[in-house]
């Protein structure tokens, strides 16, 4: 099997591990969950350079996961691949537990706490700063959520990190066009989102955030412009895999009932 | 009278330790001249990063360079730094624990008349009340020189606060124990106590030599730390001397006084008076004309603990 086909198929693997967690644990980001585990699937299994057993080398690629809230593919990727044991995924959510519903730093390979919205792409701007300055060849990778752009403090960091030439820095929005009130369009438009970005300085670039192959040749080959920090704007469907969680708001943070649970899982199978 | 600003004096200190200390990075958001900073910038380019007029992101970018084992500074005025950016302090350098610590400059009412948007006599209250950050006011240049000493040996994320000006001296060298959490007794006295910090400190000593003239001892606390507060030593004073008074360049609501007055009020029991800037919009003016309206001076604090001290005679 090749590599694409074993992301493939480690996406589904994880997005049914993630239909798991959320109906264990009744509660949770189901939409943006299912719309970004491709991209996580990818940089976790394809692209970085990390090391569960070697969680603080200096020469580590770094991962923030600035859209907080879709922490469930993430905690089942670092169970997966060994930062911390699998069965703690079943203390998600509960009483006194460090695996709650945001990235928290607690958890081994965890860079930085995230939740609130729209901090993660300043944190990742000192960190490949930090690499430029200290001549480190790592990259630094910031997945944030289309909603959370309407922050201002992305805009912020996307001038630094164009002022500072940051070509060790990938920016990922996970572009799902949806937000807990509706459409992004509806809400607080965003677009023209790939003219903006190239306005602040950034090489864009527009793929199939949920295909794989896409990603993949999106990610690994960075930085595609000298000098310039990459922003792959991913085009995703929130709720991806599941045919009625798909492209609906109402599914931001729902929890399916059992047969809904029974239906994800044999869509997912 | 002393002519050289606490900024000034954290530029020294920097200067020297990074030609050796090559992690140290400094930060500023279109601030390296109000932070006496610009030769540092132009000494250590590479341990100097400008952020522009961008507090949210200066602080996030600090907690990031400090995740990459970067000892970071960042001065930024105090108003700006403790409100605009209030959550990055609270979630990516306290929750975090990134090794972080923030400068905040022309603090208190020093910026005068630029009024209300550029003074910050909320900050102590803002940061104090967030786990996992430190709160400390020099009192003038030797301590903020042990301050600088003692925060490149602490990895814990700390809030500094200084002021624009130079400030009268209240210690004749650096040489004396300071350290973090630790009051540092400026005066002797057991009739009553007064607790101050950062340029407030100069005002307690000249109050308490006031005092001495009429009769009364006064032991004078220079809190320095407000987070974490020296507890044993206010403890000690409310059991040996009869009231305290404290007295800050901050809010009478939720600084150095609030902080005193949380651990009195459950531990030890004693008369209190908080001096401090009214709740309104402090008046605009040089700091010294600002400080004898709402009598933060010497002579009020001094007429204070009479007052007091004659009510509880009574």
């Amino acid at each position: 099997m090749n590599l694409i086909r074993q992301l493939e198929s480690k996406a589904r693997e994880i997005r049914r591990a993630v239909v798991e967690l959320i109906y264990q644990a009744q509660m949770g980001h189901i939409g943006g969950s299912l719309s970004s585990t491709d991209l996580l699937t990818v940089l976790y299994y394809g692209i970085m350079n990390i090391e569960p057993k070697n969680i603080k080398d200096p020469n580590r690629d770094r991962f923030i996961l600035s859209k907080g809230h879709s922490v469930e593919a993430y905690w089942c990727i670092l169970a997966d691949r060994g930062f911390f044991p699998e069965e703690e995924l079943k203390t998600f959510g509960q009483f006194g537990t460090r695996l709650i519903c945001h990235p928290n730093n607690e958890v081994p390979g965890v860079e930085m706490n995230t939740g609130s919205l729209g901090h993660g792409l300043s944190l990742g701007v000192g960190m490949a700063l930090a690499g430029k300055r200290d001549q480190a060849d790592y990259r630094v990778f910031v997945l944030m959520g289309d909603g959370e752009l309407a922050e201002g403090s992305i805009w912020e960091a996307a001038m630094a990190g164009a002022h500072y030439q940051l070509d060790n820095l990938v920016g990922i929005v996970d572009r799902n066009k949806l937000q807990i009130s509706g459409t992004t369009e509806a809400v607080m438009s965003i677009e023209p989102l790939a003219d903006k970005w190239q306005a602040f300085g950034w090489n864009v670039v527009e793929i199939n955030g949920n295909d794989v192959q896409e990603i993949y040749d999106a990610l690994s080959s960075v930085p595609k412009v000298p000098g310039k920090p990459t922003l792959v704007l991913a085009n995703t469907i929130k709720g991806k895999g599941v045919s009625f969680i798909e492209n609906q708001a109402g599914w931001h943070h729902r929890v399916p009932t059992p047969e809904e649970y029974e239906q994800a899982l044999q869509e997912l199978a | 009278m002393n002519t050289i600003s606490n900024r000034q004096v954290i530029c020294d200190v920097l200067l020297e330790k990074a030609k050796t200390d090559r992690i140290i990075m400094v930060l500023t958001s279109d601030s390296r001249g109000s932070a006496s900073l610009t030769q540092f910038a132009k000494e250590f380019p590479e341990q100097f990063v400008e952020v522009g007029i961008a507090e949210q992101n200066i602080v996030g970018i600090a907690a990031g360079l400090a995740s990459c084992g970067k000892k970071v500074f960042v001065a930024s005025p105090a108003s700006f730094l403790s409100t605009r950016s209030i959550e990055q302090i609270k979630v990516d350098v306290a929750y975090s624990q990134t090794n972080v610590k923030l400068i905040g400059i022309s603090g208190g009412v020093s910026y005068g008349a630029l009024g209300m948007t550029h003074h910050s006599v909320q900050d102590i209250a803002f940061v104090r009340s967030i786990p996992g950050i430190k709160v400390i006011l020099p009192a003038d240049r030797h301590e903020t020189a042990n301050l600088v000493e003692a925060l490149l040996k602490e990895e814990d994320p700390v809030y500094v606060r200084i002021g624009r000006n130079p400030v009268p001296d209240v210690y004749e060298s650096s040489n004396y124990d300071f350290q973090i959490g630790k009051a540092v007794t400026m005066h002797e006295g057991d009739d009553a106590t007064i607790i101050a910090t950062g340029e407030m400190v100069y005002a307690a000593v000249i109050g308490a030599r006031l005092l001495k003239e009429q009769g009364i001892n006064c032991r004078v606390l220079n809190m320095h730390t407000i987070k974490p507060l020296d507890e044993a030593a206010i403890l000690k004073a409310a059991k040996e001397t009869k009231c305290i008074v404290t007295i800050e360049e901050h809010s009478i609501y939720g600084g150095l006084g609030g902080a005193v007055a949380e651990l009195v009020a459950q531990q030890g029991s004693v008369p209190m008076r908080i001096l401090g800037i009214p709740d309104q919009p402090a008046i605009a003016g040089k700091s010294a004309e600002v400080f004898a309206h709402y009598g933060l001076t010497g002579a009020n604090l001094a007429e204070t603990i009479k007052t007091l001290l004659a009510d509880l005679a009574r």
